[in-house]
């Protein structure tokens, strides 16, 4: 399963590393190391800032054509100049602590969300070459930096000392717990069959092309997609993105733990949750969709950085689809998808995984049969769940007097 | 299911299982979904509600009392702020109220033009509210906006009709204002011709949708008794199955030559509302459709009509129409001088929002906000 190289790489897929050896190339041997490393923190920063000011736009261009309006197109060419004018706005905004505020935690909430949602991306394979920090357990460490976002949503929202920031806090607990356990076991699977914790390895695993255009992507698989589909889903409610953002449902908790939070600490939390929002697409496209793999074998000659950026800003344009289209859920329907639906799916996808691993030497007419008790594994039980999950509510017909 | 009636046994066990604190939180009148200055001052155990008080009051002008101390006439445009959604029902209902006192005779072809400007209204205010509704859903923004381009298009029909957008004040005693030209009524044609498109693609985004119907299903009952004994009419009232459309019970103007069918619910919940009101739409198009079809030529005022010097006889008047959100009233005194001796107002939505709590109990704030939506209300109505 592991790809063969390409025998000579091209410039252009080089060009990450020719860029770090020019620039610490002239440095000495001890304080390479310490170059290397702070030039991945600022290519990190800038490439996500850049890609953080971008997607606001495209989010709100893409959200106004769905709903038959232009979208900013003021500032500069197109409106491209509209990040930078809300930049402007939100660092020069008052910053309003309530009186009765917890300052402290009220000022270190939206720093420790941004900080954790940052440090996730380094352990994500961003192209062949591109690589922060070559962990042994990355995926195991990026989850637990995510995990930690939510207790800072918790922090802002009890910090702030309002009832609807309270309202909010309770909720984001009950999300960060409920979506934490589905999340982690649709990863399960991946981590199961590459046989490892480090990113590197599952992209890795997922090279090579079966007639030189199938590629051997986990979501081409029957538990790999179901895997992937439940990521996502529990990726929606961890990035607190519709029709999951119950702590900051505008139209019920005014703007939930973001209630207090005005100018530049605002404009943090507004970072983060699309820091958040790229780091686990990243991760989706890690895991499931072949990280920096091209599609097809004759596709190959594109860089591999631009393959991982053509997949991430699919996912996220799904993001932002999603946010157009769907209602908000309920808190105790949020729960219920959860515990009724999601975990119990992913459980039974781990044991479907298992099954294909068991299954990989199957051959001839064996092959069908082991795709076919794969997909009965993931579509039974998700048409039966989805079926409980949805009782009692159903389309109804009206009379008429 | 757990029982989520008011006081229900859910609620009770939760308090015996916690005795936690509860939470009141002031709704409104800042909030972004209380559709205008409202206040629900709601108590909370966890998020379910087990009190609540609607506050209003913040938008009273003094409605009733300046209508006593103006002419007849003058109050007419008065009558569009206070549900200005829907300022040409409110002109009828006003019209219809003076008529009577009066003894005043409507020409036909103002009877078809105010049937085609009432169900304009109607679509207007239910393409609205149930874009609202969604918004307080939690979509975000898609079905409003959606809506508005629909509304926008009625504006721009009232605004070449009657020269404003919201506040039309178009009726008068005997009639209407102006006639509507030809072009007018060809554009009224298109922009109904239209309407059952807009209509299906509105409910094949939300009306199957499983959010939708998980979110709004068995939420806000309101049983047929209750709505009756309270005086709730409109949308909210037929959702629970009762049949009282008053374009039906009274058959006033020219409805009972049209042919129309009036939708009834039968579980008095959110989405029966929802759902009742763009049944109604439906409704409302064939209306326009055989009204625009059969307008009358002739005179679009009553020339017995005066406009000044308009002294009705010493007596009372009690008019009333089927607006959109219900039964909208006009109760007059005249003692024979040009301003009414008494002038009162029965404001659907403020009638309708009187059940509020007995429908939220037991259910958690975001429903209360749903709720709050389908029972469609404004302000300027409530508060007067």
């Amino acid at each position: 399963m592991i790809a063969t190289l390409p025998p000579a790489e091209s410039w252009l897929e080089r060009f990450p590393l020719l860029v770090r050896d020019w620039i610490t190339g002239h440095l000495p041997e001890s304080l390479g190391w310490l170059a290397v490393s702070l030039l991945a923190i600022v290519v990190i920063l800038a490439a996500f800032g850049l890609l953080f000011a971008y997607l606001t736009l495209a989010e709100r261009k893409i959200l106004g054509r769905i709903q038959n309006r232009p979208g900013p197109n003021r500032t500069g060419w197109f409106g491209l100049l509209q990040p930078f004018a809300d930049g402007i706005k939100a660092v020069t905004k008052e910053d309003v602590v309530p009186r009765e505020a917890d300052a402290v935690l009220h000022f270190l909430a939206p720093v420790l969300l941004v900080a954790m949602s940052l440090l996730g991306l380094a352990v994500i394979p961003f192209g062949r070459h591109l690589l922060a920090a070559n962990l042994e357990a990355g995926v195991l460490y990026f989850f637990a930096a995510g995990a930690a976002t939510e207790l800072a949503v918790f922090m802002a929202g009890w910090a702030s000392h309002n009832k609807y920031s309270l309202l909010a806090a309770m909720r984001a607990l009950a999300q960060l717990i409920s979506y934490e356990l589905p999340l982690l076991l649709s990863v399960v699977p991946v981590v199961m069959l590459a046989g490892s914790l480090s990113t590197t390895h599952i992209v890795d695993a997922q090279g090579g092309w079966t007639f030189g255009w199938i590629p051997h992507w986990h979501v081409l698989t029957p538990w790999g997609f179901a895997g992937f589909v439940m990521f996502m889903i529990a990726a929606l409610a961890e990035s607190n993105r519709s029709p999951f953002d119950l702590p900051e449902a505008e139209s019920e908790l005014i703007a939930g733990h973001l209630t207090e939070y005005s100018g530049f600490k605002y404009a943090l939390f507004f970072m983060a949750e699309y820091f958040g929002m790229c780091g686990l697409s990243a991760m989706a496209v890690t895991l499931f969709l072949g990280g920096w793999q091209a599609p097809c074998a004759f596709l190959e000659f594109i860089p591999s950085y631009v393959w991982f950026t053509a997949k991430l800003l699919t996912l996220l344009l799904g993001f932002i689809w999603i946010r157009a289209t769907l209602p908000r859920l309920r808190m105790d329907q949020l729960t219920r998808l959860a515990w009724k639906f999601l975990v119990p799916l992913t459980l039974l996808n781990l044991a479907n995984a298992a099954f294909w691993s068991l299954s990989a030497g199957w051959s001839g007419p064996m092959h069908w049969v082991r795709w076919a008790i794969a997909l009965t594994v993931v579509v039974g039980p998700f048409l039966l769940l989805g079926r409980a999950l949805t009782a009692g509510v159903a389309p109804r017909t009206y009379r008429y007097a | 299911m757990q029982d989520l009636s008011p006081g229900g046994a859910h609620v009770r066990a939760v308090h015996d299982e916690f005795h936690g604190d509860l939470l009141e939180v002031s709704m409104g009148p800042h909030h972004p979904s209380t559709h205008g200055v409202f206040r629900m001052v709601v108590t909370l155990d966890g998020e379910r509600i087990v009190k609540l008080k609607p506050v209003f009051g913040y938008l009273h002008r003094n409605h009733e009392k300046l209508g006593e101390g103006t002419s007849y006439l003058g109050s007419m445009p008065y009558t569009d702020r206070l549900d200005y959604l829907c300022s040409m029902t409110n002109n009828w209902a006003y019209a219809v109220a003076v008529e009577k006192l009066a003894g005043l005779t409507v020409p036909e072809r103002a009877e078809y033009v105010r049937v085609i400007l009432a169900e304009l209204t109607r679509l207007l205010n239910h393409t609205c509210l149930a874009g609202f509704l969604m918004q307080d859903c939690g979509c975000s923004g898609t079905p409003l906006m959606y809506a508005f381009r629909e509304r926008e298009k009625i504006l721009d029909l009232f605004e070449s009709l009657s020269g404003s957008r919201m506040m039309c004040n178009y009726q008068r005693f005997g009639g209407c204002r102006v006639d509507p030209p030809a072009d007018w009524l060809a554009r009224a044609q298109t922009l109904v011709d239209g309407y059952t498109a807009f209509l299906d693609e509105f409910e094949a985004l939300l009306t199957g949708n499983e959010i939708v119907m998980a979110r709004t299903q068995g939420v806000g009952c309101m049983s047929a008794a209750l709505a009756v004994s309270a005086g709730v009419t409109g949308p909210a009232l037929r959702a629970t199955g009762v049949a009282h459309d008053l374009r039906k019970v009274d058959g006033y103007g020219v409805y009972p030559r049209f042919n129309f069918r009036v939708p009834l619910g039968a579980h008095g919940d959110v989405y029966d509302r929802y759902m009742i009101r763009v049944l109604e739409m439906r409704e409302s198009v064939g209306i326009l459709q055989q009204a625009l079809a059969g307008l009358p030529g002739g005179p679009i005022m009553n020339p017995a009509a005066k406009l000044r010097g308009f002294r009705p006889k010493a007596g009372e008047a009690y008019g009333r129409i089927e607006g959109p959100k219900g039964e909208i009233g006009f109760y007059l005194i005249s003692d024979g001088s040009p301003n009414p001796w008494r002038y009162r107002v029965r404001p659907p939505s403020f009638i309708n929002l009187t059940i509020l709590e007995d429908m939220c109990l037991g259910h958690t704030v975001a429903d209360a906000v749903i709720i709050l939506g389908s029972v469609d209300i404004v302000l300027g109505e409530v508060d007067r």
